[in-house]
């Protein structure tokens, strides 16, 4: 007998991924689900500006389009659906489908993941001595709270699991956390329960492989990268997963990229903290225990996981107003261009001080030269055919930020020569929405299910 | 015999607010013991001095035959906050690879390990 096998394809590793990967991931080949991640951890944010200006946005507008390119294999095929494309409105987000779907004269089954959001709450979890400090700095956020935007728990993947249970074809998320897109498919399917604790690391391990897309098919590959075939074509990633807990990393047939042991190792080291301890609202898994295997081409088994029980408390994403800031840049030519661009920066800083501006941080770079890696690149050769002189200027005054912006164009003709690059006009002064991680107890936070039909 | 990093190793980085993590890994699985005694915490911690503002942390993935580092303050206030090009440190991975390492002649026959140009 065929050893039975759940297979999950990654169709998007955030919001303004690749807009074609989830109708390839679809048609390529055969699929059960189709996981797509659209939030990073500004993302919520963004979405809660865009809810205030209009009640039924704040959700990943792509995700509508995805799903018009992806009716007929949800519809025909039966394959479906797992995106955190909510935001901080999963409700319209929902609606918003069916709508399209309707037009297209099809109905969907809309599975609804709500609770997340702690926004309405925030004043009454602050009062009851839920401090909501900062995980980073120990602030509480007392100190910021008039200034907070959205608040959104990481939840897990029990409301997922239930949503699937109910017959949903598409489950939309708020903030759930971005593996358990991945491990609530997995786990529906073979009907691991809440102390399984060995699996369900699996499955977070199968979705910390996914969740950014083809950066484990490689994309931003760093191994051997010159010959990572037709990356223009490249297939995004896909999971088979087995009801031990192993599962194969693969991706279509016919597509280009690569799936090798080195490609799934660079993604499985990517924002790793402690790897014995993995975090998840549902287990903790331990990355030490991963055991990578070469199957055969654009094939890898991974095994041996092993997982831990959870914590009592949930991650908390909030996001708050920081100030403003803006980047300016030029770009100064041959010959002595690292000196010339440093002449720019020491004129354009002594303007400043005279206009009486004050900023919380004053930013130079010098783009070519050292601005990734610092000293650590080394002298730069008096013959470096252009270097851009970058300078980022943050604090508290929009209007002094906005002066900065002016200072830049003039530096064209009342500064160093050899000058150009300034087709782009005035910098833009943006407002800084700043992210506050805080842990919540569990009990505070309530995930809700509704299918609509 | 002097040993460039880059040569025996490759490397992914990313963010967690004001924190870069730097994961490296051995080009082969039997480079990774020399990588654990030659790229220590301190080693590290020298490499980044000045650019870095805080402590840094490493563990062990033998599984992977990979290092991770923490380089805590490598971000210019991290996420949004920062005025940095790499605000999101996606590139402290190269930066860690620019590194040379020590290696007794010995050792570097034995491994068979690529020598510095």
């Amino acid at each position: 007998m065929m050893q039975r096998v759940v297979r999950v394809a990654s169709g998007q590793g955030f919001w303004g991924d690749s807009l074609e990967a989830p109708r390839q991931q679809a048609t390529g080949g055969p699929i059960d689900y189709l996981m797509l991640d659209y939030l990073a951890e500004v993302t919520m944010s963004i979405l809660q500006k865009q809810k205030e200006r209009d009640p039924n946005m704040g959700y990943a507008r792509d995700f509508v389009g995805a799903i018009e390119s992806v009716l007929g294999p949800v519809t025909e095929q039966g394959v479906r659906v797992v995106a955190n494309a909510g935001g901080v409105n999963p409700p319209a987000c929902a609606a918003a489908v069916r709508a399209a779907a309707a037009k297209q004269g099809k109905s969907l089954r809309v599975g609804v993941v709500t609770g997340d959001d702690l926004l309405p709450r925030l004043d009454e979890l602050l009062a009851s001595g839920h401090a909501l400090e900062n995980m980073e700095t120990g602030e509480p956020l007392s100190t910021i709270r008039d200034r907070v935007l959205s608040a959104n728990a990481y939840i897990g993947s029990e409301p997922i699991v239930e949503a699937l249970r109910q017959d949903a074809q598409i489950v939309i998320t708020g903030r759930s956390t971005d593996t358990a897109l991945t491990m609530a498919p997995i786990r529906f399917e073979y009907g691991w329960g809440a102390h399984d604790y060995d699996r369900l690391a699996a499955g977070i391990v199968a979705g910390h492989i996914l969740e950014c897309g083809a950066q484990c098919s490689g994309g931003n590959c760093l191994y051997d990268w010159r010959n990572i075939p037709d990356l223009a074509n490249v297939g995004y990633p896909i999971v088979d997963a087995f009801e031990d807990g192993t599962f194969i990393v693969t991706k279509h047939a016919n597509t280009g990229g690569l799936v090798s042991v080195h490609t799934v190792a660079e993604q499985l080291v990517y924002e790793m903290g402690d790897p014995h301890r993995y975090i998840t609202p549902d287990v903790v898994a331990d990355f030490t225990t991963i055991h990578l295997e070469d199957a055969g081409p654009d094939r890898v088994r991974v095994s041996g996981i092993r997982g831990t029980a959870p914590t009592d408390k949930l991650k908390v994403s909030i996001a708050y107003r920081a100030g403003f800031k803006a980047v300016g840049t030029l770009v100064y030519a041959w010959p002595d261009a690292l000196e010339k661009a440093q002449v720019a920066d020491r004129i354009l800083r002594e303007r400043l001080e005279r206009l009486g501006l004050k900023f919380d941080e004053v930013l130079t770079e010098f783009v070519g030269a050292s601005a990734t890696h610092g000293r650590l690149a080394g002298a730069t050769p008096p013959d470096a055919p252009e270097v851009q002189l970058r300078v980022g200027v943050r604090g508290s005054d929009r209007a002094s930020v906005e002066r900065f912006t002016r200072e830049i164009a003039p530096l064209v003709l009342n500064g160093p020569p050899s000058v150009t690059g300034f087709a782009g006009g005035r910098p833009k002064v943006e407002e800084i929405v700043a992210y506050w991680p805080a842990l919540v107890d569990k009990t505070v936070v309530t995930p809700r299910v509704e299918v609509l039909a | 015999m002097k040993v460039r990093l880059v040569d025996i190793a490759h490397a992914r980085s990313g963010d967690k607010g004001d924190t870069a993590n730097v994961g490296v890994i051995a080009l082969r699985p039997e480079w990774y013991p020399l990588l654990e005694r030659e790229l220590t915490r301190e080693r590290v911690a020298q490499h980044f001095a000045g650019i870095i503002t805080g402590d840094v942390e490493r563990f062990e993935l033998p599984n992977l035959s990979a290092l991770n580092f923490l380089l805590h303050g490598a971000l210019g206030g991290g996420g949004t906050l920062s005025l940095k090009t790499d605000a999101q440190g996606k590139v402290y991975s190269t930066a860690l690879l620019r590194m040379t390492l020590d290696v007794p002649d010995a050792d570097a026959a034995k491994l068979a390990l690529p020598s510095s140009p």
